[in-house]
């Protein structure tokens, strides 16, 4: 079996529906108080406008353990809400994170039956392998499972008004 | 549970899904290298393109494979969100569930009874 030689696609796509409305789930990522409730539980800070600032800030748990209050920096490309997000996005946790090039995350949210949306992340990780092992959620040691957790916490959190891990 | 079409939940796509070797087979496929085409698929497999394409459908449909437009192209990326989604709601009940059994028996057997 010969293949074809692949090109590498260094994008990972990632795709839930969760019981809510668009608005409801744009809410949900955009807004600090509600970032804080799942995934990483640190809340995000969006200055929703083209080349408006994105921050990810750090919780008391990664401040204790050596963060900066900034862990994730970037800056907003495109806003459309409730259906659009395009943003640029790079870990800080460590200088070797840190070092890696912007990534570039889109969120899609589209509609679906009454009350229910899919929600699509797609990330392009060109050039920062560090990124992409860690938000894969393969890495389930240190990277604390990625994407898929955030999103599969996130669909919790939406549709029975809890997190899948008890809040602190 | 959630369920989105009449008396089928994700769930049970997954499963039926996952419950297939050359399914899992693409999957693997797709894990070692995300974002390919059906011809590159389809070359890895002894089985004719419309075999792949049926294949391909069922984990679509199953959300196990999402597909995006990257100019005349569409490529195949692995989900990795709906496993996950059975790990939180069907593994960890269980796990947890024998984690503190077992502190349970340790605190029975450590305590001053």
């Amino acid at each position: 079996m010969t293949a074809t030689t692949p090109t590498t696609v260094t994008t990972q796509v990632f795709r839930v529906h969760i019981k809510a409305t668009p608005e409801a789930v744009w809410e949900a990522i955009t807004s600090p108080a509600w970032t804080a409730r799942y995934g990483y539980r640190a809340p995000s800070e969006y200055d929703l406008r083209p080349g408006g600032a994105f921050r990810g800030l750090a919780n008391d748990g990664m401040k204790a353990m050596g963060a900066p209050d900034v862990v994730v920096e970037g800056e907003v490309l495109e806003a459309d809400p409730p259906r659009r997000l395009v943003q640029t996005w790079r870990m800080l946790f460590e200088p070797s994170m840190s070092a890696e090039p912007l990534t570039r995350v889109t969120w899609e949210i589209e509609p679906l039956a009454a009350g229910i949306s899919r929600l699509t992340v797609i990330h392009d990780l060109d050039g920062a392998p560090i990124h992409a092992a860690l938000v894969s959620g393969d890495q389930l040691e240190g990277g604390g499972g990625g994407w898929p957790y955030i999103l599969s916490d996130l669909k919790s959190l939406l549709e029975t008004g809890t997190a899948l891990m008890s809040e602190a | 549970m959630v369920t989105y079409f009449a008396g089928v939940t994700d769930d049970d796509r997954v499963f039926k899904a996952l419950a297939d070797p050359t399914r899992r087979f693409l999957l693997d496929r797709l894990f070692a290298g995300d974002g390919r085409t059906l011809s590159e698929l389809e070359s890895e497999v002894e089985m004719t393109r419309f075999g792949v394409m049926k294949h391909l459908r069922v984990l679509e449909e199953a959300g196990l494979v999402v597909t995006r437009r990257a100019g005349r192209e569409k490529l195949h990326f692995l989900n990795p969100v709906p496993i996950r989604l059975i790990h939180d709601r069907w593994i960890d009940k269980y796990t947890e569930r024998q984690v503190s059994a077992l502190a349970d028996l340790k605190s029975q057997l450590e305590g001053s009874t």
